[in-house]
Formats: structure tokens, sequence, C-alpha cells
């Protein structure tokens, strides 16, 4: 699998996103004295997409943002795939998209209209960036990802829609490929191409940093020859280095976060 | 020596310095032809078995189809290699390949990279409601404008705004981020840091 280096840039964006939404929540007196089109409050506070996790009816903007980002800094140091956050994606792009209209009614020379834009590069960024990182991944291991997605089940699926279908035809391209190029070419009992056997598999043991969200109780990590299988205690916002196959089912009900 | 010609493929592909280098027509066709060697003597030393009596021919047989494996399993990763390398730059140019980046691939790998192109697309637009460009946005953005350096005569460029700029060799500008971030990508523009 390869490497994802820790970027120094999560740190300053969540600061500064922080301070943006607090700019952005004390904005109305400003709105009032101006221009400024009245849709844009009520935008940031709550949504009603209707497809929408329908038992969560009102989750504001900065829940939503706040999970991505999560998702977007699991999904970077997480050796394997993990299941998408796809409506999250959905509901933050059609955000932007309406703020971005709404941006493009404000004068030019509106000091606010930078910083908005500002903002919304930051948050383009964290969602290209996300659904970048998962197509690496599906790249380097589709065969893998593909074949574990099957065990899984539809309705239990880590890959959304679009990416099932892409990691089935990029595997499809694959294989016609090298067929083409060299198989073909081989004595008959060479000819088949053998996609899990050549599939990169994502390193579980490999370490990550993690934070708790919650206390997480008796996590095992297993013993090695020396050592017998030993249980840790996370306690709430400690921070550790693990290895990655012990933790994985705790990241993914969300008691963890990986940094 | 067995697997020699396979397995300089790889290290020729891994030591070359050039974007992308040739296709090793050459080298592949002589694998190939070692593969076909390799197999027929199997084929005939199965075929005597009568002629067999200590099983040294069965050794022989092993170490040949090992043999077998390893020049398939080189290939295939030379190819693989190759097509990584193309992937990279699908990211890099975009959807068209220069000309010579393109001179140097053989014909599968110009179908593959386009195939690629249209799959990635395809993803591309299915994101949302109108689909989102991820080749845009690869960095972090620290500030909304950019100082650029024009590499090229380009000529004019239309911003999103309507305004039109003139790029003309080693011209500075200072544009907004996301305009300019594809012509950064594709060696149009220099970003100057200071």
């Amino acid at each position: 699998m390869k490497e994802f280096r820790p970027p120094n840039f999560p740190l300053t964006c969540r600061e500064s996103i922080d301070v943006n939404f607090n700019v952005l929540k004390n904005r109305r007196p400003l709105s009032q004295t101006s221009c400024y089109n009245p849709d844009l409050d009520t935008m940031e506070d709550t949504f009603d997409d209707e497809d929408f996790l329908s038992d969560q009816e009102d989750i504001s903007v900065q829940k939503v943002l706040q999970t991505l980002e999560e998702a977007w800094l699991n999904e970077k140091f997480s050796p394997e795939l993990l299941p998408s956050q796809e409506d999250y994606v959905h509901c933050m792009m059609d955000q932007i998209q309406q703020m971005e209209d709404n941006l493009n009614k404000l004068k030019k020379t509106d000091f606010r209209g930078e910083v908005h834009h500002m903002e919304l590069a930051r948050i383009r960024y964290i969602i290209t960036s996300y659904l970048r990182t998962r197509l690496d991944k599906i790249e380097l291991a589709t065969a893998h990802i593909l074949e574990q997605e099957a065990l899984r089940g539809p309705e239990n699926s880590y890959l959304s829609e679009g990416e099932l279908k892409f990691a089935k035809e990029f595997l499809a391209l694959q294989e016609s490929h090298s067929k083409q190029l060299v198989l073909r070419h081989m004595p008959s009992p060479f000819q088949e191409f053998m996609p899990t056997q050549q599939t990169l598999v994502p390193n579980l043991r490999s370490h990550v940093f993690l934070r708790a969200k919650k206390d997480v109780q008796s996590v095992v990590i297993e013993g090695d020859r020396d050592n017998r299988d030993e249980e840790v205690d996370l306690d709430e916002n400690s921070q550790h280095i693990m290895q990655y196959q012990p933790i994985a089912t705790y990241l993914k009900d969300g008691s963890l976060q990986l940094i | 020596m067995f697997c020699e010609k396979s397995l300089n493929l790889i290290k020729e592909l891994d030591r070359s310095t050039e974007a992308m280098p040739a296709f090793d027509d050459d080298g592949v066709r002589q694998v190939f032809e070692e593969m076909r060697g390799l197999y027929d003597q199997n084929v005939a030393a199965a075929n005597d078995s009568t002629a067999d009596p200590d099983g040294t021919a069965i050794a022989g047989i092993a170490i040949r189809h090992a043999a077998l494996e390893r020049n398939k399993r080189c290939l295939m990763a030379y190819v693989y290699n190759r097509i990584r390398k193309v992937r990279n730059m699908r990211w890099q140019f975009g959807s068209i390949l220069p000309p010579e980046i393109k001179a140097n691939l053989c014909e599968p790998e110009i179908q593959w990279f386009n195939s690629y192109s249209k799959t990635l697309a395809l993803y591309m637009k299915s994101i949302g409601d109108q689909g989102l460009n991820l080749a845009q946005d690869v960095k972090p953005p620290k500030s909304l404008y950019v100082e650029v350096r024009s590499l090229t005569d380009y000529g004019k460029f239309e911003m999103d705004n309507g305004e039109v700029v003139l790029l003309k060799k080693h011209s500075t500008h200072l544009m907004s981020r996301a305009q300019c971030e594809p012509l950064i990508i594709q060696g149009i523009l220099e970003q100057i840091t200071h």
C-alpha cells in the first residue's frame, strides 16, 4: 500500500474553519446593514435535503463538514479502504454550489467575498482529496477490494455506487490490457489472468496514530511468539500509536479518530 | 540464465530517468521466445517419462516451470508498472497526452489510456449532481491568489469572470489559484515563491 504522508495542512485548516464559521455565525448584523443575500444565513445553519438520512433531519453544515473532515483524515491515514461517506460528500457539494451562487451575487469589491471564496476552496480541497485518496486505494488493490466487497454483500458495502462501477471497469481494463499485450503470447497454461493473486493487499499491521473520541474498553492486541495477548483500555481523548488491525472495528463505528 | 531478460526489463524501467521510456518490444519478444523454448522442453520431457529412471527429468521440469512462472510474473510487473506511469500522466496532463509521451507508448497502452480516461471521466461525472473534477484542487489552498510566471507564449486566457489576460513568456501575473492550477500542472505557468 502506498504510504500517506501526514500533511501539515489539516491543523491550520481546522483552526481556520472554526474561525470562519464564527465569522459566518456572527454575520447576521452585517447582513442587515448591507444588501447581503439573506439566504446565506439560513443555508449554513440548516439544510433540508430530503434524501439525506431521513432520521436526522436537522444536521448543521458544521456537523457535516466535521464528519467529512474526520472521514478524510481517517481515509488518508488508514491502510485499508473505509466505508464511503458519499451522502455527506453530496450534501456538502450541494451546499458549496448554493454558497457559490450566493457569493456570485456579491459585489466584487466586498471583502467578505474573498474570505468565503477561500473557505470554499478549502472545503473543495477536502472533498476532492478525500475522493482521490479512495480512488488511489481502489486502483492499487482493485481485486482485493472487490473481493472483500463481494463478501460483505450489497447492504453493507464500503464502496459508493460510482466507485464500485469504477473498480469493476478498472479491473476489466487491466485484464484486457495484460491479455492483449503479454498473456496471449505465452504458452497456453500461462495465459490466465489471476487478479486475486496479483493484487496488492493493504498492510493491516501498519501502525497508525489515533485519538479516542470516547472511552473504548478492552481492545485486544494479539501477542506474538514472545508476548501474550494484551488488553488495553483507551480513555477518552487519549492518543496512541497502535497497529491498525486491532482498532479497525472501533474506527469504523466512530469511537476513534486517526490523526 | 533463466529469466534474466525479463528481470532486465523491469530494472530498465525502474532506472530510466525519462518520464516515459519506450516500450521494449524486442525485450518482451525475447522473453516470449525463452518461455516458448522452456515450455517445449517441458512438454517433451513430460511425454518422455520412460527415460527417467532416477527422477532427474522431474527436477528439470520443476525448475523450468518455476522459470516460466517467474517470467510471467516479471512481464506482468513490467506491463503493470508502465500502466501506473500512464495513469499518473492522466492525472497530470488530463485526457490528452503530450506527443513526446505518446510516441513512447505502444498501441494497447494508448488504448488503455483512452479507456481509463473515459472510465475516470464517467466516475467524476457520477459524483453529486453535476459531477466533480477530481484533478482540480490537488494542493491545499494557502491563499486565494498566487503569483505566477508564464513559461511559454500561451496567448490569451479567459478567466471565469470574463476577463482576458495575455500570457506572454516571462510575464508575471497575480491570478486566482483555481484558475491557474490546471495551467501550472501542465507546465504553462510557474508559481513564484518568495
